[in-house]
């Protein structure tokens, strides 16, 4: 017999989500005007690199041009030891194009970004205002906080955010700030406004272990699948803006400045992708698993099913096309792209409008 | 992968004779082998066809396609309805769609997982897998036996190089120096060979990380392996339905079920002549959130099993997502109703009919619709169609609905008919369906005589002297699935397996380093490495600068040029590229690359350890 309904923590959860909202809304506004001064800061990097090359010219690593980024690998190669020179594609990125980029191992630079901090710090505070909401969430419905659409996107959200704040420990992800924090906030409100649900108990058929392993597995994915997601995007524009800018181009996109070359965003994603992927392999097992459970069957093509299905083949794809000739950069990127919208579509649509085993996801 | 970016290169021009990956397979033997098969090319007989056309299936791109393609193919399927899922849908949806509906029929499209073109798709991936791991598991056997690749000409041409000197007198010579990066290679987990060690320049060859392709191979294969596995349980699995009363016993032979679906190897010896009687069942409702108010929240059987006629009852709890496993198969809670008594006498007094009626679900509330077959009626077969509703609500318009699911206000409003039911020649007909066109109306809302309604315990007469009717009670039912599926356990062993392989592929770096030593002509002995990748590894230069530190850590070492920037040669964004000169790195002479060790003069030794 389910633990009772508390009411009133699930009133406090409400206010809380509508707290990280507004919250993460400030964040994501510092982010922007962070980016929209990236062409200002990044002229300064660029003239301290010059005067920092033209000081010790002898220290300038071979074929590393002379730009931002191989300024920044010294400061952080000074710091760290020879593993500075782990990251590699940094030196491409100065011959990709003269100090266009920002740093290519998204490790944190020497230059101050006031606006980026507070965004940062923002969200920090908006994350933990966000945490208090799904706990309170889950105290009054005396369960885990995924059992129905409204709850899919409040802890989704969270997640998405708390992965993205993650990463940024190691590495500056800060140019994916206004993406992560714009898209946690789309989901709060689409929660609220769209979605809303009182605190209740699950229905039978949500009510087994295998809910909190394979959802909490499933949200966890798509929130990596989400970071990278954003990275290939970035990945297009920036390899298109490289090469226009290798051919002579003009440089109107100056705030991808801020963004590392796309060979670093490939990477990067390519790594994150391969963490997501074994998530989702989970997801799908976990899946069917529980379907075994609950229908009798491992695998019957449930739209949820079919759609978890494509995911994983799509993403495997990926996997793939980074092993084909011709299939790297930018057409990867587009795979992991068209992953990322089944995700999405999975998500929003499939749980909607089309009716399957799964549709009693609670709307 | 820069290596398969290679291969991909010799693989896919037809008549090329597989070069495989093995280890030292470079782009120079690649661009040889692929201008060979351009000379090939003209005189390409049947055979020649045949390698061609396997080549191109088991080429990356072609699974890279064939994956693609996989995923595409598997959308129709969750947007039409499908035939195994619900056949009725399929049939009410080719009605409605007049237009359509029949074309989509004949494309397969509501069978799509069993489907021509989808069987078509999944069987040639699998080929092209099987295609794929053969050739590359015996390359990587062979790659596992042999020795690690030699030593480069130039250690400097790789991704990852530095160089150390370690000063004359601290009597360290070179052959020393290589048994000390030998020892400590292996410590760190490389198969490592040492060559001319006495020689002028001994250097060593290490390699480790074998495991990164297995786990390939083995994640592939246990593809395989589910794939079988699933199809082994539609073979020899299957599956029924069957409803049960509260008081029923379910026992397991073909005629307890009320519907049937065997595998296409089943036979009815597999059945094991267990039994289930469902005592009782109770359902928990929410009363406690207002948006769910009335939801059902808990459902659970009581139920007494038998393994077979002979054993003991045990006393089981069924409940949802909490299966019963009897007899090699497993029981599931898959749904419930209720099931209102009735007793009809027929118009000779005689009672023609008395036990639950099964009544189905319509809609919110457990308002559900009723329908009473009593063939053994006389003079007339009499029938009765209608609706149960727990808890009765009527509209001041008349429009009756369910006002909660529990049995507060139970009622049974019915229509009742006489006439042919039709039942004796045979033909099988849904119980849940009453075709009234043979029927003659006795009581209905737009007759004179009324519908009928019943509260429990009540009883209506019917018109013309044709019998009764009494509500006896209302007792639960539910549906229960029973599915046999001997695969299941395969395709779960083979999944995890899979999962390890993959784990492991992404995760094992395979790595390659050499280090090569000599003597200064004034004394000192001068080591370089070098390492290189094969695959994705970002953590290589982590690796370098770790091998580094325990190098300088186990001589007393002089530093003079410090740790040597990397290869000059600018990577530009182009994978490909980048990756065939990563690959190159060992076999290309570069003669721009300034020589470490000086004064040593003379070929490279790795030239004669071939
Ligand atoms: C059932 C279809 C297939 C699926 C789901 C699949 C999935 C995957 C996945 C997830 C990976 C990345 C993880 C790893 O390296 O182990 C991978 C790698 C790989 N697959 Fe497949 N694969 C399939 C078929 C094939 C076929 C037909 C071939 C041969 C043509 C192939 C060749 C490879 C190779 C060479 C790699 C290694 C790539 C690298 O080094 O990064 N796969 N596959």
């Amino acid at each position: 017999m389910p633990f009772s309904i508390n009411e009133t923590m699930g009133q406090y959860s409400e206010l809380f989500m509508l707290l990280a909202a507004g919250t993460y809304t400030v964040a994501f506004i510092a982010f922007a005007w962070d980016l929209a001064k990236s062409s200002k800061t990044l002229r300064a990097v660029d003239l301290k690199a010059a005067q920092l090359s033209g000081a010790e010219p002898a220290r300038v690593p071979v074929g590393a041009g002379v730009g931002a980024s191989s300024a920044v690998d010294r400061s952080e190669g000074a710091v760290s030891g020879p593993a500075g020179r782990a990251e590699r594609p940094s030196s491409s990125a100065a011959a990709s194009g003269a100090g266009v980029t920002a740093d290519g191992g998204m490790r944190y630079g020497s230059e101050r970004r006031a606006p980026a901090r507070v965004a940062v710090a923002l969200t920090v505070l908006g994350a933990a205002i966000h945490a208090a909401g799904v706990i309170t969430r889950a105290l009054g419905a005396g369960r885990v906080p995924w059992g129905n659409m409204y709850e899919f996107l409040t802890t989704g959200a969270f997640v998405a955010v708390a992965v993205f704040l993650l990463v940024l420990i190691r590495r500056d992800l800060r140019f994916l700030g206004t993406f992560v924090v714009g898209l946690a906030i789309v989901m709060l409100v689409a929660a609220s406004v769209a979605y809303w649900t009182p605190v209740g108990h699950l229905v039978p058929a949500l009510q087994s272990y295998w809910l909190i392993i394979h959802v909490s597995i499933a949200v966890l994915s798509s929130a990596l699948f989400t970071l990278t997601f954003a990275m290939s995007a970035l990945q297009l524009v920036q390899s298109h803006r490289q090469k226009t800018t290798a051919a002579g181009g003009a440089d109107n996109l100056g705030f991808m400045r801020l963004v590392p070359n796309a060979l670093s965003l490939e990477n990067l994603s390519y790594r994150i992708n391969a963490i997501a992927f074994v998530g989702w392999t989970f997801t799908l097992m976990f899946g069917a698993i529980w379907a075994e459970k609950a229908w009798g069957r491992f695998w019957g093509w449930d739209t949820k099913e079919v759609w978890t299905f494509v995911i994983w083949v799509v993403y495997a794809g990926y996997l793939h096309a980074r092993a084909t000739r011709g299939w790297t950069g930018t057409r990867a990127a587009w795979l992991s792209i068209v992953g990322y919208l089944c995700v999405v579509f999975n998500f929003t649509i499939v749980n909607q409008f089309f009716n399957g085993l799964h549709s009693y996801s609670g709307l | 992968m820069s290596e398969r970016v290679n291969e991909e290169k010799t693989t896919p021009t037809p008549g090329t004779p597989r070069t495989g990956p093995g280890p030292g397979s470079g782009p120079a033997e690649g661009a040889v082998a692929a201008a060979k098969a351009e000379a090939v090319l003209p005189s390409l007989g049947p055979l020649g066809m045949l390698r061609w056309a396997w080549t191109q299936l088991t080429s990356m791109r072609t699974a890279l396609f064939l994956l693609l393609l996989l995923a595409v193919a598997a959308v129709p399927g969750s947007l039409f309805p499908q035939r195994p899922a619900n056949p009725a849908v399929v049939t009410q949806y080719i009605k409605d769609h007049p237009d359509y509906g029949k074309i989509l029929d004949s494309l397969q499209l509501y069978d799509v997982y069993s489907s021509a073109w989808f069987s078509a798709i999944y069987i040639l991936l699998f080929i092209s897998l099987i295609g794929c791991v053969v050739p590359r598991a015996i390359v990587h056997y062979r790659a596992m036996r042999s020795q690690p690749p030699r030593t480069p000409a130039r250690l400097s041409r790789l991704p990852e190089y530095g160089t150390l000197v370690v000063p004359a007198d601290a009597g360290i010579p070179a052959s020393r120096a290589i048994d000390d990066a030998a020892a400590l290679l292996k410590k760190r987990g490389y198969r490592v060979e040492v060559r001319d060690r006495d020689g002028a320049r001994p250097s060593l060859g290490a390699e480790r990380g074998l495991f990164k392709e297995v786990g390939n191979l083995v994640f592939h294969t246990a593809l395989i392996g589910v794939l079988v596995s699933v199809a082994a349980g539609g073979l020899f699995g299957y599956s029924g339905q069957r409803i049960l009363v509260e008081g029923d016993t379910f026992v397991n032979t073909l005629v307890g079920y009320d519907q049937f679906t065997p595998g296409t190897n089943f036979q009815s010896s597999q059945l094991e002549p267990y039994s289930i009687q469902l005592n009782k069942f109770q359902i928990t409702f929410d009363r406690e959130s207002k948006g769910k108010f009335g939801q059902p929240i808990d459902f659970k059987a009581d139920v007494t099993t038998k393994e077979n006629p002979g054993a003991p009852a045990q006393q089981q709890t069924l409940k949802v997502n909490d299966p019963i496993s009897l007899g090699g198969t497993s029981v599931y809670l898959t749904g419930n109703g209720y099931a209102p008594v009735v007793t009809v006498r027929d118009g000779a007094g005689n009672v023609a009919m008395q036990g639950p009626v099964v009544a189905k679900l319509q809609g919110d509330n457990y308002y559900s619709s009723v329908v009473i077959k009593v063939p053994d009626a006389k003079p007339d077969q009499l029938a009765f169609a209608g609706f149960f509703l727990p808890t009765a609500f009527i509209t001041p318009e008349g429009v009756s609905f369910s006002g909660d699911p529990e049995l507060f206000n139970p009622q049974l409003t019915l229509n009742s008919y006489y006439g042919d039911l039709g039942l004796n020649d045979g033909a099988p007909q849904n119980v849940f369906e009453l075709d009234v066109k043979k029927l003659t109306p006795l009581n209905a809302r737009n007759l004179p005589t009324k519908g009928i309604v019943l509260t429990p315990g009540t009883t209506h007469t019917l018109p013309d002297g044709k019998g009764t009717i009494t509500f006896d009670g209302v007792k639960r039912y539910v549906g229960v699935d029973i599915h046999h599926n001997p695969g299941q356990g395969y395709a779960l062993f083979f999944a995890l397996v899979a999962v390890a392989g993959l784990v492991t592929s992404l995760y094992v770096n395979r790595r390659r380093a050499w280090v090569r030593t000599g003597t200064h002509p004034d004394g000192r002995t001068m080591v370089e490495y070098g390492l290189l990748a094969r695959g994705e590894d970002h953590r290589l230069a982590g690796e370098a600068a770790a091998i580094r530190a325990l190098l300088s850590a186990a001589w007393p070492l002089e530093e003079v040029e410090g740790s040597q920037p990397v290869p000059s040669a600018p990577e530009d964004n182009d994978r490909a590229d980048a990756g065939t000169r990563t690959g190159a790195g060992p076999d290309t002479a570069d003669s721009a690359a300034p020589d470490f060790i000086q004064s040593t003069a003379g070929s490279p030794e790795s030239k004669k350890e071939q």
